[in-house]
């Protein structure tokens, strides 16, 4: 997919290489300086015999890190699987050939891929109930990570949809010409002809989001919402909040998410490649 | 100016109870004038050392030493892939740790403060992605064109300069503008190392007050309105430096 | 000529001397040239010589190394073995001054390479004022008139993307006369251009000959061969199979090759 004269070939932003050789080497990088200021910490403390040493403070919470990491996890996956709904449904909305529905869809899109997260984040935890209530009298709690996820899942919807739309342009008219000459009605045309060719176009720039949306989940933190950060927080705190346990735990976080997100990473440039030739 | 929205303020507070206090009291609109100040300068800088920082970055990744280009990868790759929140919280809480603290008499003030910390991190992580776009662009520049340069006699340095840098800059603008953009919504993540930014100093205003979905509308709107006018300007310059004839 | 290179006085007026029009030494000479991308050859032995104010053009089936031929005179492209010689310079000595050697040669290319980002003046002008360093004014005035002979008065102030493929070519000539070269290579710049176009770029190359201009052309017009150049040679599996007077290549060719070649195109 090559672009015209004096354009950005998009093939060309993604990894050159693969190369797992240099995520290894990346990985390390960070290990390194991870171990290197647990090193710090641990000598700075080893002093104090009576409190505990800082990769001993760091190995008994990483259970509990890794617990509220799950929860990242599971709402990124939650959070996914809504987004990519709605956000089809909003996509197709946005290439209707019916004006009443093409202009809102069009601007909830714009809305929601031009608001910073952080503040669809507050809006969502803010104005939705703490619980639901069904006629019958029964009230269904709505935690706050269930909000945080919906919250999540907004902007995703917006970029789904676009990821939609520009896929649909990218068909050839000439796929539409074709198959109105055969006498599919426009419904027939997307269902059968031009949606299944989309799919595998839009799979990059639908993994790119999951990753987005997934290194956007410590947000929930904030809310005091038990995912990986919130939980490393609180057992600094636990640990008596000495501040050389701070440089370890936060390195912790971001190699843990790293160690997540990277081969995520691969996998869509090496899907990238493998779709730009066909 | 205050004075010229205050009555109209006043007066929807009286008939609706839509509570603008920002707009009508003289120190909660002081506090929506330094939020938004503080808002504008750290979107500026982080912008601004972004894209510096992606510029060093691509030329460093045309060196021929592959001992810097490992470098550079390994920081793309780390930045990108890891939340920009802990990215802020890190550089903040854990680096900051490090940092050395200036007597003022009587206490400490950190050397680096949370702004600088959050105007750090934010170009660090937006560098991160410009360094590919800028390396993107210097590829597309057309070899042909570099020969044609160097039969014209001129130097090297002469050919980045005069044909190479012009081209890749236009070349990379469209993407450029989207990842500034980007930027921008993302600098709302100062909040959480207490940069008295707009988001900040709002949530302050709405627990004093009570008037949450105002005080989140006028936050929306901040933010639309600064990523509307970011971006105007970038297309603007798009426009500007369009290679006319190309126009698409 | 003020040329700031590296030659000494006395060689540059010597090789001035020397390739004055009907002497006997050569202006660019080519002896033994060989080229070869990596294990494949393209070029296997190639000597010839141009003297100065001769037009030559060079025709041959795809892949015959003409192309190749004429980026290794202008330095663009090493070779292996051998030697070429433009204007008293060796160009496959490792210490030539490749600047120096490329204001003595210029190039116009199948793709013209205008420089989009700059009008067409602008792009006439940049090398000599950005290499040369020669005063705006002088250089602008020159620059008009270059414009000028290759009749694009007027479209001084567009830019490449606003003109027809036979305009851009005509401004890629006028660029490379710019520098006021010894030698023209043009490689096949007529290849890209629709019908039309290629007869006005052509009566350009052919103004430039009538004014004493050394050309040499890669080229697959032979209407234009025969009614300009003054020596043809036909190139195959890179090497020279003939070469020639026009009158007598056209109508008489003595090898096979060359006849079998003619007969396809002609």
């Amino acid at each position: 997919m090559s672009a015209g004269p004096f354009r950005l070939d998009p093939a060309l932003l993604a990894e050159r290489k693969p190369s797992a050789f240099i995520g290894w080497r990346t990985g390390l990088v960070l290990a390194a300086a991870f171990a290197v200021s647990l090193g710090v910490a641990q000598a700075q403390s080893g002093q104090d015999a009576a409190k505990q040493s800082a990769i001993g403070t760091l190995v008994t919470w990483t259970p509990f890190i890794l617990q509220g990491f799950l929860l990242n996890l599971a709402m990124s996956f939650l959070a996914m699987i809504l987004a990519t709904a709605s956000g089809i449904v909003l996509g197709l909305m946005q290439i209707s050939p019916n004006r009443a529905i093409r202009v809102p869809s069009r601007f909830v899109t714009r809305l929601l891929r031009n608001s910073p997260w952080l503040i669809i984040l507050f809006v969502v935890m803010y104005f939705l109930p703490v619980e639901i209530r069904l006629p019958a009298g029964a009230k269904i709690p709505f935690p706050d990570w269930l909000k945080a996820t919906l919250a999540f899942a907004l902007p995703v919807m917006g970029n789904v949809s676009e990821v939609l739309r520009g896929a649909v342009n990218s068909i050839p008219s000439g796929q539409w010409e074709s198959a109105e000459s055969l006498a599919f009605t426009r419904g027939q045309t997307l269902r059968l002809i031009i949606l299944p060719q989309c799919v595998r176009r839009a799979i990059p720039p639908w993994m790119n989001w999951y990753a987005m949306l997934t290194l956007s989940t410590p947000m929930a933190s904030i809310f005091s919402v038990h995912e990986a950060v919130s939980n490393a927080q609180a057992g600094m705190e636990s640990a008596g909040a000495r501040p050389e346990l701070l440089l370890p735990f936060y390195l912790f976080l971001l190699c843990l998410f790293f160690a997540y997100i990277y081969p995520i990473a691969l996998w869509t440039r090496a899907l990238e490649r493998k779709y730009a030739i066909a | 100016m205050l004075d010229l929205l205050a009555p109209f303020f006043k007066d929807l507070y009286a008939r609706t109870g839509l509570n603008f206090i920002v707009f009508y009291d003289p120190y909660e609109f002081g506090r929506l004038l330094n939020g938004a100040a503080i808002s504008a300068q750290l979107i500026v800088w982080s912008l601004l050392l972004s894209l510096v920082i992606g510029i060093v970055g691509a030329w460093v990744q045309s060196s021929q030493s592959a001992v810097l280009r490992g470098v550079v990868n390994a920081y793309i790759q780390a930045f990108r892939n890891t939340p920009p929140m802990i990215q802020l919280l890190f550089f903040y809480f854990g680096l900051g740790a490090f940092t050395p603290t200036v007597d003022m008499g009587g206490y400490s003030q950190p050397l680096i403060s949370s702004f600088t910390w959050a105007v750090l991190s934010l170009g660090i992580f937006g560098g991160a992605f410009n360094v590919e776009i800028f390396r993107a662009g210097l590829q597309a520049v057309p070899h042909a064109m570099l020969e044609a340069a160097e039969s014209l006699c001129f130097s090297r340095w002469q050919t980045y300069r005069y044909v190479t840098l012009p081209l890749a800059f236009r070349i990379s603008l469209p993407a450029l503008t989207n990842n500034l953009i980007s930027l921008a919504k993302t600098s709302s993540l100062a909040y959480v190392i207490s940069v008295p930014e707009m988001t900040y100093v709002l949530s302050q205003v709405w627990s004093d007050n009570i008037n949450v979905p105002e005080m989140m509308l006028l936050l929306f709107a901040f933010y639309l309105a600064a990523v509307w006018i970011i971006g105007a300007m970038l297309h603007w310059l798009e426009r500007r430096l369009a290679l006319p004839g190309y126009g698409q | 000529m003020p040329s700031p290179d590296n030659a000494s006085p006395a060689a540059s007026a010597t090789s001035r001397a020397a390739a004055a029009p009907g002497s006997a030494v050569p202006i660019v000479s080519l002896r033994d040239v060989h080229k070869s991308f990596g294990t494949f050859q393209v070029i296997k032995g190639v000597s010839m010589d141009v003297r100065r104010g001769e037009v030559v053009c060079i025709i041959g089936p795809s892949g015959s190394g003409k192309s190749t031929l004429i980026r290794c005179i202008n330095g663009l492209t090493p070779i292996q073995q051998g030697s070429i010689k433009v204007a008293g310079r060796e160009v496959n000595d490792p210490k030539l001054d490749k600047l120096a050697l490329r204001r003595e040669v210029g190039i116009v290319f199948q793709q013209y390479n205008l420089f989009p980002h700059k009008t067409a003046l602008e792009n006439v002008m940049m090398a000599p004022l950005k290499v040369l360093r020669e005063p705006r004014a002088e250089v602008e005035q020159r620059a008009r008139e270059l414009i000028a002979k290759v009749r694009l008065t007027g479209k001084e102030d567009a830019y490449p993307g606003q003109l027809s493929g036979g305009q851009q070519q005509r401004v890629a000539i006028a660029r490379s006369l710019a520098m006021r070269p010894e030698v023209m290579l043009f490689d096949e710049v007529t290849a890209a251009l629709d019908p039309e176009t290629v007869k006005e770029v052509l009566v350009t190359i052919k103004a430039l000959a009538a004014d004493g201009m050394t050309c040499i052309l890669v080229t697959h017009e032979m209407g234009f061969a025969r009614e300009v150049a003054d020596c043809v040679y036909f190139t195959d599996g890179g090497l020279i199979v003939e070469s020639g007077p026009p009158g007598a290549f056209f109508s008489g060719a003595k090898d096979p090759r060359t006849r079998q070649f003619l007969s396809q195109v002609l």
